[in-house]
């Protein structure tokens, strides 16, 4: 995993605040699930995690470097992008 | 003797508030409705309980009515709050028309408050610089319409109403004979069909479209209804097409944003050039609009009438049928009417005496109206 790769396949990004390595290419929807990070949450607080994976159905919702409701599965994470979980 | 004391054609929310009124007032009351109860004007609207001064009579109405809403404990799926509506003045002549509203206000007993420039950029940071300020009348609520007729429509069931589904064909002469034949029989029979004229081809209606937006969830973008001074003129005059910058926070953070108003169009199809007119109309009010997301679209048609009065009351003068009542003709302001409309009527129907006078609503004031004329010859 981001470990082991070297440096020039990997990109950091912020979740949350937190600085996190992923591989090049990665999409920032994959990005939140590989580290337990929620996109979002529902109206009533519960957390919520990409589902259709192709720009559908607008789960996967998060704020990217200030701007809401990006939806994080047609996004691949650049580095330095800050992803906010939406709320 | 009749099954019943009163049967009300449409479940909108005018229907269900004035079925629950009369039915906790003792009165044997049936309902009926043809689709969805709450699902016709009622499910198409914003939601703004407000009190406007357009004239003396909707001044007098809209701020009895806003009393009782006031009065309802709800369920939260009602969604009733009071965020207070923001009247934005854009220049100085507006500002003018700020000082004359709230003295309109004060005699009619409806407290508002005036907000220089600086006070209305500190509640509402995301409108642009250079506005003049505002009138801010805190006790105007927003809500969720079809909840609030769905709850109006269960408490008028738990007071004995009865609710009838099916399409009444023919009504009047104390009686509704339903699609399909079933025949019901009352003292009296109140039309509450929203824009529907078939029953009664005299009314004297127009439909005025109008396009909502509701955006995603932008918790704290709005604290406020936000609404343009300038709707005044541009809104309520009676001719011609307008729109107006108009903003709802929803309890979810979601905006609804509108609003337009448009004659002579009777399909719900969206109208690109309204629309964007609509749209960039908000977003010079409010520039950081243009950035947000939109979900969804939709149009709704409000039932006008000439004198922009509701028709309340005996048919009379529009029928000969001394049986028939109406409640119709609320264009912008049906939600916030509904309670007061209800109670007028009720003890009207009754012989009670009322908080404030019905007359300037009865429909026989409209014989002959140039707007029944054109739309039903
Ligand atoms: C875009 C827009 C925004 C609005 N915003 C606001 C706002 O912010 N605040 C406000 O106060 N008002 C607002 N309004 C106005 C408000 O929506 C209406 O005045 C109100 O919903 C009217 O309710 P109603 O019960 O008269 O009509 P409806 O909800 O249309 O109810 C009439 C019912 O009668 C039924 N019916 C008709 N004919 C028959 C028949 N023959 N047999 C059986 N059933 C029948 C229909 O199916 C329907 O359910 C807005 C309107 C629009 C279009
Ligand atoms: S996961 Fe469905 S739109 Fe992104």
């Amino acid at each position: 995993m981001p470990e082991a790769m070297p440096e020039a396949q990997c990109v950091q990004i912020y979740l949350n605040g937190m600085p996190r390595q992923v591989a090049r290419g990665t999409s920032v929807a994959a990005a939140l699930l590989l580290h337990a990070v929620p996109c979002r949450e529902s109206v009533k607080g519960t957390p919520r995690a990409a589902l259709c994976g192709m720009g559908i159905c607008f789960e996967c919702r998060a704020v990217i470097n200030g701007v809401a409701h990006r939806r994080t599965c047609q996004i691949n994470c650049l580095d330095e992008m800050r992803v906010e979980t939406q709320r | 003797m009749h099954r019943y004391d009163l049967i009300i054609v449409g479940a909108g929310i005018i229907g269900a508030a004035v079925a629950r009124e009369c039915a906790r007032s003792g009165l044997r009351v049936a309902i009926v409705e043809a689709g969805t109860p709450g699902g016709g004007i009622t499910a198409a609207g914003m939601g703004h309980v407000v009190v406007m001064d357009d004239s003396p009579a909707q001044l007098a109405l809209t701020a009895f009515s806003r009393g009782l809403w006031r009065e309802e404990s709800f369920p939260v799926s009602v969604e009733y709050a009071s965020p207070g509506t923001i009247w934005i003045a854009a220049d100085e002549e507006e500002m003018a028309e700020v000082f004359t509203k709230k003295e309109t206000y004060a005699r009619a007993g409806v407290h508002s408050q005036v907000l220089s420039a600086p006070a209305l950029a500190a509640l509402e940071p995301n409108l642009r610089a250079g506005l003049a300020g505002g009138l801010l009348v805190p006790e105007d609520g927003v809500m969720y319409p079809p909840a609030a007729a769905a709850y109006f429509l269960r408490q008028a069931k738990e007071w004995g109403a009865e609710m009838i589904a099916g399409r009444a064909a023919r009504a009047g002469e104390g009686s509704v004979s339903l699609d399909g034949g079933l025949r019901l029989t009352a003292r009296f029979v109140l039309l509450a069909t929203g824009m529907d004229c078939a029953l009664l081809p005299a009314m004297p209606l127009r439909m005025r479209k109008g396009h909502l937006v509701i955006t995603d969830r932008y918790p704290g973008f709005v604290s406020h209804q936000l609404v343009e001074l300038g709707y005044l003129k541009s809104a309520h005059k009676v001719a011609g097409d307008s729109v107006a910058f108009n903003v709802q926070p929803r309890q979810t953070g979601q905006l609804l944003i509108g609003s337009s108003r448009q004659y002579g169009s009777d399909t719900v199809a969206i109208n690109q050039e309204i629309l964007t007119r609509m749209l960039q109309r908000a977003e010079h009010y409010m520039p950081g609009l243009g950035a947000v997301s939109a979900l969804r679209i939709w149009t709704g048609f409000r039932a006008a009438t000439e004198d922009k009065l509701p028709l309340l009351g005996p048919a009379e003068g529009l029928s000969d049928d001394p049986t028939l009542w109406l409640a119709v003709g609320f264009e912008g302001l049906g939600y916030t009417h509904a309670p007061g409309a209800a109670r007028l009527l009720a003890d009207r129907l009754l012989g009670r005496a009322s908080a404030m006078e019905l007359e300037p609503f009865l429909p026989a004031r409209l014989k002959g109206s140039a707007a029944g004329k054109a739309l039903h010859a």
